[in-house]
């Protein structure tokens, strides 16, 4: 089994006939995912990929049976695309949007929260179950499905660890980006919670930045109730406070939200606490007893 | 995006917010022409911490001290800062101090209304000592901010009857122009009872910079160098440091975890530039050009892991504009062979590995072959 996806996920893409939406549908099919239909208002009853596209997202649940939603749509209308995804009940809903401001983000959150919908971003890569389903941006050939889930606030870095996982010859159940803004749908305690429970897990791969006090949450939780073995890599660590580096969640403000402070409550609650990126994957294969 | 002091403040004022008559001068002799009654304080307009201890807020009872004190803090430089402008406001009499603010609070994902009856301070000392004295209420987007929220802050804060009524106002206020102008944080500490009346002495709004498209009246951004300017207009996001290894790459984690890789071989970053999810080849000319104009720069490091981004643009733009630092790169990821091949042409090597890369770099700058 993966979290929140699988071979009954049935993708409708969001902002399709735009450039990245595009272009990522096409990779998401290449990958395996059922992508079976797209929605952008005013060019319903259009093509792309072979697949069909629809004025709302009614209309495309009622013809298709889509049951998760990806959405590409620009910053200025995101709100709007994700709200009537969560209205039509789409779950997951996946915002890849980045630049969307955050109070729109909040009115999407709470509004998800209210519905019981999962919304995972925005500003992220999405989520990847390897020889199932891919919503989203990340590199397909990266993956090999096997028994680590992965969670994740930055990108690019996920491709990272992912990667040298693979390399080391293990695999993921699924893995998570859940994006790198100061207000995200799903938390690393809520992923946390659902990788505790799934059957193909084995270990987890935290991967946390400077910031807001997510990690610490983890922690805390990961104390209490996760039982699977936790590795972790925090970035930041010489980061310097009060400046924003690279996108709007990473900002140390005081003494909240340091590398430091997170690796010494992650290590409180028994999670091993890679150096490096690159350090990763032997201290899951340690993890994992191999 | 920070806004100064006064700009703060004439946006709380037009929401009927209230706060001291003042005037913003550029030039000690302004102040004497002001229409103020005195005792007046002088503050200077700069955006980092600390100014009061600096000496950038002084107190001045007749316009000819208030000149001359004026004269004194324009041209201050407060932390790196060089104060140019200055708001002379009325000294109020002031009776107590309290901490109002509305933000964004990543953990309850709400907007929050903080509070507490110890103002005037630092706040997250006051929450670190007594958390129990700051009044938080986490706000139901869907409900929205309702008069009787504000009750019951200013009751838990021991107000009461007509001071209680009066702040809840305020609160309402405060949480409105937070909503309408896309507000981190709008903080007004100290918010001070003066002989019976609320007045905002300070005032702090933090706007978020995603959501500037739809601000277009709210001022300009004086405070960015002109690198970060440079950088803005591609979308990548620069940031300056005090080492001697510039360094490119795509994501924010994963420029982070850079800088934590060039720290631990013994390294110091000048600068770090983030290219984001697809950089073109124009964006990373745009890259390579801005973190080297940077004065005392040894050596370069391009660590890229390409997802959206494409290998092959990256080395197009670096063979096409070879660094004039040495260089140690990291390419990886979306078409990579490609880009290979087209680094190899132009006789330039590049890593699979991070951290070989960031060895590299660190025995670069130390002058190493």
């Amino acid at each position: 089994m993966a979290i929140l996806v699988g071979e009954h996920t049935r993708v409708l893409v969001q902002g399709i006939t735009g450039y990245q939406g595009e272009f990522h549908t096409a990779r998401m099919l290449e990958f395996g995912t059922r992508v079976v239909a797209g929605v952008t208002p005013g060019k319903g009853s259009t093509r792309v990929h072979g697949l069909p596209v629809f004025d709302t997202v009614e209309e495309a649940v009622e013809q298709t049976g889509a049951n998760a939603s990806c959405v590409f749509v620009p910053a200025r209308f995101a709100k709007d695309a994700a709200l009537e995804a969560i209205a039509a009940g789409l779950d997951p809903v996946v915002v890849i949007t980045e630049h969307i401001p955050v109070h729109d983000a909040i009115a999407i959150v709470n509004y998800a929260r209210r519905q019981g919908v999962h919304v995972i971003g925005p500003n992220c890569p999405g989520i990847t179950a390897p020889e199932r389903c891919k919503i989203g941006i990340m590199p397909s050939h990266l993956f090999r499905r096997g028994p680590v889930g992965l969670l994740s606030r930055s990108g690019t870095l996920t491709y990272e660890i992912v990667a040298g996982l693979t390399r080391a010859g293990i695999g993921q159940s699924t893995a998570v980006g859940m994006g790198g803004d100061p207000v995200i749908g799903m938390t690393f305690v809520e992923l946390l919670e659902l990788f505790e429970q799934d059957g193909e897990t084995e270990a987890i791969v935290l991967v946390g930045e400077i910031g807001g006090a997510a990690e610490e949450e983890a922690a805390r939780y990961i104390q209490e109730r996760v039982r699977k073995p936790v590795v972790a890599y925090v970035a930041g660590c010489t980061a310097p406070p009060g400046k924003r580096m690279g996108h709007a969640g990473a900002v140390i403000s005081g003494t909240e939200g340091t590398a430091q402070a997170k690796v010494e409550a992650l290590q409180a609650a028994g999670v091993a606490v890679a150096a490096l990126p690159t350090r990763v994957p032997e201290l899951v294969a340690q993890a994992l007893g191999r | 995006m920070r806004l100064h002091e006064y700009q703060a403040k004439e946006l709380f004022a037009a929401y009927g917010i209230p706060v001291p008559r003042g005037a913003v001068v550029d030039r000690a002799e302004d102040v004497t022409h002001l229409d103020l009654r005195y005792p007046v304080v002088l503050k200077a307009q700069v955006l980092v911490g600390g100014r009061g201890k600096a000496g950038g807020v002084q107190l001045a009872h007749t316009p000819e001290e208030a000149q001359q004190k004026a004269a004194r803090i324009l041209g201050m430089q407060i932390r790196g800062e060089r104060v140019g402008r200055l708001l002379v406001a009325e000294a109020a009499n002031i009776d107590r101090e309290y901490y109002l603010a509305c933000v964004v609070d990543r953990s309850s994902r709400r907007l929050t209304l903080v509070a507490s009856a110890e103002g005037g301070v630092d706040i997250e000392e006051v929450a670190r000592r007594s958390p129990e004295r700051i009044v938080k209420l986490a706000v139901d987007p869907a409900l929205g901010f309702c008069p009787f929220h504000g009750r019951w802050v200013a009751r838990r804060l021991g107000l009461q009857g007509v001071l209680l009524g009066a702040f809840a106002d305020l609160a309402s206020r405060l949480y409105r122009l937070a909503c309408e102008r896309d507000a981190e944080l709008a903080e007004i500490n100290p918010l001070a009872l003066c002989e019976g009346r609320w007045l905002a002495l300070d005032a702090k709004l933090v706007v978020d910079d995603n959501a500037r498209p739809r601000q277009p009246d709210l001022p300009v951004d004086e405070e960015i160098t002109e690198l970060e300017r440079m950088a803005r207009e591609y979308d990548l996001s620069y940031v300056e440091l005090d080492g001697d290894i510039a360094i490119i790459g795509n994501g924010a984690g994963l420029v982070m975890s850079t800088l934590d890789m060039v720290a631990h071989f013994g390294g110091r970053p000048a600068n770090f530039l983030d290219v984001g999810g697809g950089a073109s080849t124009e964006a990373m000319l745009r890259a390579l050009d801005i973190v080297l104009r940077k004065p005392g720069v040894r050596a370069l490091l391009i660590n890229i892991f390409g997802g959206i981004t494409r290998c092959d643009d990256v080395a197009r733009a670096i063979a096409s504009a070879p660094p004039r630092v040495p260089t140690s790169i990291r390419l990886t990821g979306t078409n990579e062979e490609e880009g290979r091949r087209i680094l190899e042409r132009a006789g330039i090597f590049a890593f699979t590995d991070p951290e070989e890369a960031a060895r590299r770099a660190v025995a670069l700058a130390r002058g190493g072959p």
